[in-house]
């Protein structure tokens, strides 16, 4: 089966990130910039299954500027075979990216599309399962084992009380939580392959879709910083501060 | 303007963080919420207590148990022309189904809002919570999950909202629910707790997690982890305070053995009272703790769990 991941070009985890003067943004200027983690696992998950003879081929798609195109080598250099870049720049949101991916979908047919669960930029957790409503697909969100057996898929969800086991039709759309896999470093052999695989380039008009953003950012503001507090020497200082000062025991 | 409010429940009734996502509903008008589900004679009566709520909406149907995101997704579709706002609780479920309703609805969703600013207008933590965003919604209708720790959850009892039962029609059997694990605990959950008491890696393994118990039974607190302490195997994933845990905001958080990570701190930074106890005096954590003890937690837990019984 044909499996599509869509990778996410995101501001790096390590990164502490700053608000801009004019609160229009967040400053990205020199700023690393890496593939969404959760997207990471999404790819080392779909070659494992690759590698388990169940996946043919794996398309890597990434949706932003021009510079999305390093993320896409990334997921070639971990193992995906071919790329899709969908160049704009303009601020494209679950919504816009989802519409993108159903003609993706349509167009190449996967029985599976793997997602990050989150952006870490825009923490929106959404694309993943709007993508699903607009295919009428099956969808396991959060999930930190995966299983597939025969036209169905088998996912277990990381869930609030716990762990919760669904099992899908397929085709269908699964989103990685942290503990699905720990995903691969690209070896350097691997980086050198990934330079000469295909990726393709077009544009939101090529897909026919209308990417204008339904969210109009009003402001970006630090949120509200904590005072620095006090160190204290010793166990029982602390419990007494907690009593008398702070009357939270 | 009537908002509609997905409601999750349990034995013990409506759950908190649902009762967040009401008080945020209830800023903009009219509330309206929905029980789905078998059995839920008991959700709905707890459901119509809630101050606040005009009426209950009941679908008692076997495919909407275990709120399987399909199912739920194609019923508020149906029930959506009558709202203009559609809310759920930023948990699992609400992550699951509220997206897949906003693409059936065209509607981009607004996930995990902090604040109301206007029917139109919401903040929300973007950037694990290092930036909060204003955005104003142009669609129609507004699809939104509610971050339970940015609003204090309406009372569980008051109320007397009409109970209506939905008639349910065909569901989608695109998904089936297996099984469940869920950890038993006679703690409260994290996300309710007054207080929270979470270990890292610094508890080096499961087995010591034992020695945060007496404390957390003297104080009445809920245990959490980071990301390090559940990835470690030391305790299950539904620990997990963080970006991509839980978030919490409890009176009090203790963090024991945890540096302090960004995405750790995103999702407990909104305490009222944090200690920090961590025998490396640099660890980020003492940057937003308001009592920091350099120590090092096998002995400083054990003091700590003597110091509470003493008084
Ligand atoms: C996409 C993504 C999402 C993430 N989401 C989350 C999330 O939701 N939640 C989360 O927590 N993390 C998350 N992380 C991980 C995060 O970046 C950190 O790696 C993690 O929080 C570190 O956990 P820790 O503080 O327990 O471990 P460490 O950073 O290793 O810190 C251990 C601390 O214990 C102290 N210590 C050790 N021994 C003792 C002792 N005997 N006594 C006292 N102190 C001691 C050390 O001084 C150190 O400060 C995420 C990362 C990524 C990439
Ligand atoms: N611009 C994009 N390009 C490629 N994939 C994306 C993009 N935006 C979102 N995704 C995918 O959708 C997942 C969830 O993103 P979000 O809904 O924004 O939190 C990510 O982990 C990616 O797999």
């Amino acid at each position: 089966m044909k499996i599509i991941v869509p990778v996410k070009r995101v501001v790096d985890y390590n990164v502490k990130v700053r608000v801009k003067a004019d609160s229009s943004g967040i400053d990205t200027a020199g700023v690393k910039m890496s593939m969404n983690p959760f997207d990471e696992i999404a790819i080392e998950e779909a070659v494992r299954l690759k590698e388990k003879g169940i996946a043919s081929e794996i398309i890597a798609v990434s949706m932003g500027v021009a510079q999305c195109a390093e993320t896409i080598r990334t997921a070639l250099a971990m193992g995906a075979d071919r790329g899709i870049l969908i160049e704009s720049d303009a601020d494209l949101q679950p919504l816009a990216v989802a519409k993108m991916l159903k003609v993706l979908v349509e167009q190449e047919n996967p029985q599976l599309v793997i997602l990050g669960k989150q952006a870490i930029d825009d923490d929106m957790s959404a694309t993943g399962q709007m993508l699903a409503a607009l295919l009428g697909w099956s969808q396991g969100t959060f999930a930190s084992k995966l299983n597939i057996e025969g036209d169905g898929l088998t996912v277990t969800r990381e869930v609030d009380g716990g762990l919760e086991t669904v099992s899908l039709r397929l085709p269908s759309i699964v989103t990685t939580d942290l503990r699905l896999n720990e995903p691969r470093y690209a070896s350097l052999p691997n980086i050198m392959k990934a330079r000469k695989k295909p990726i393709a380039n077009m544009k939101p008009g090529d897909l026919g879709v209308d990417v204008t953003p339904r969210l109009t950012v009003i402001k970006v503001e630090e949120p509200p910083k904590r005072k620095a507090g006090q160190k204290v020497g010793s166990v029982a200082e602390l419990v007494s501060k907690l009593r008398t000062e702070a009357k939270v025991i | 303007m009537t908002s509609l409010v997905l409601l999750e429940f349990n034995a013990s009734g409506i759950k908190q963080p649902s009762r967040s996502a009401v008080a945020a509903a209830i800023t903009l008008g009219e509330v309206h919420v929905m029980v789905a589900g078998v059995d839920l004679g008991e959700a709905a009566a707890r459901a119509a207590k809630i101050p606040g709520v005009s009426k209950v909406l009941v679908a008692e149907n076997s495919a909407l148990d275990h709120a399987m995101a399909e199912p739920i997704a194609a019923l508020l579709l149906t029930l959506a022309p009558g709202y203009s706002h559609l809310f759920a609780a930023t948990t699992a479920v609400g992550k699951n189904v509220m997206p897949r309703v906003a693409a059936l609805l065209d509607v981009q969703p607004i996930s995990d809002i902090a604040a109301v600013v206007d029917a139109d207008t919401f903040v929300r933590p973007i950037y694990a919570g290092n930036a909060m965003a204003t955005v104003k919604s142009t669609d129609a209708k507004k699809v939104i999950t509610v971050r339970a720790a940015s609003f204090d959850p309406v009372a569980a009892d008051g109320g007397n909202a009409t109970i209506e039962n939905l008639t349910v029609g065909d569901m989608p059997t695109l998904s089936r629910f297996v099984s469940a694990e869920l950890s038993k605990s006679e703690r409260p959950e994290l996300t309710a707790a007054r207080v929270v008491i979470s270990g890292g890696r610094g508890m080096q393994n499961g087995e010591n997690f034992k020695l945060i118990e007496p404390i957390a039974d003297k104080l009445g607190a809920a245990v959490g982890a980071s990301r390090a302490a559940v990835d470690a195997g030391f305790v299950p994933n539904e620990f997990q305070v963080g970006q991509t845990g839980k978030i919490v905001a409890p009176e009090l958080y203790v963090a024991v053995g945890i540096s302090g990570a960004i995405q750790h701190l995103a999702g407990m930074k909104d305490s009222k009272v944090i200690v920090a106890i961590n025998k490396d005096e640099e660890a980020p954590i003492f940057q937003v703790a308001d009592y920091g003890l350099v120590a090092d937690l096998f002995t400083a837990l054990p003091e700590l769990a003597a110091e509470l019984e003493r008084s």
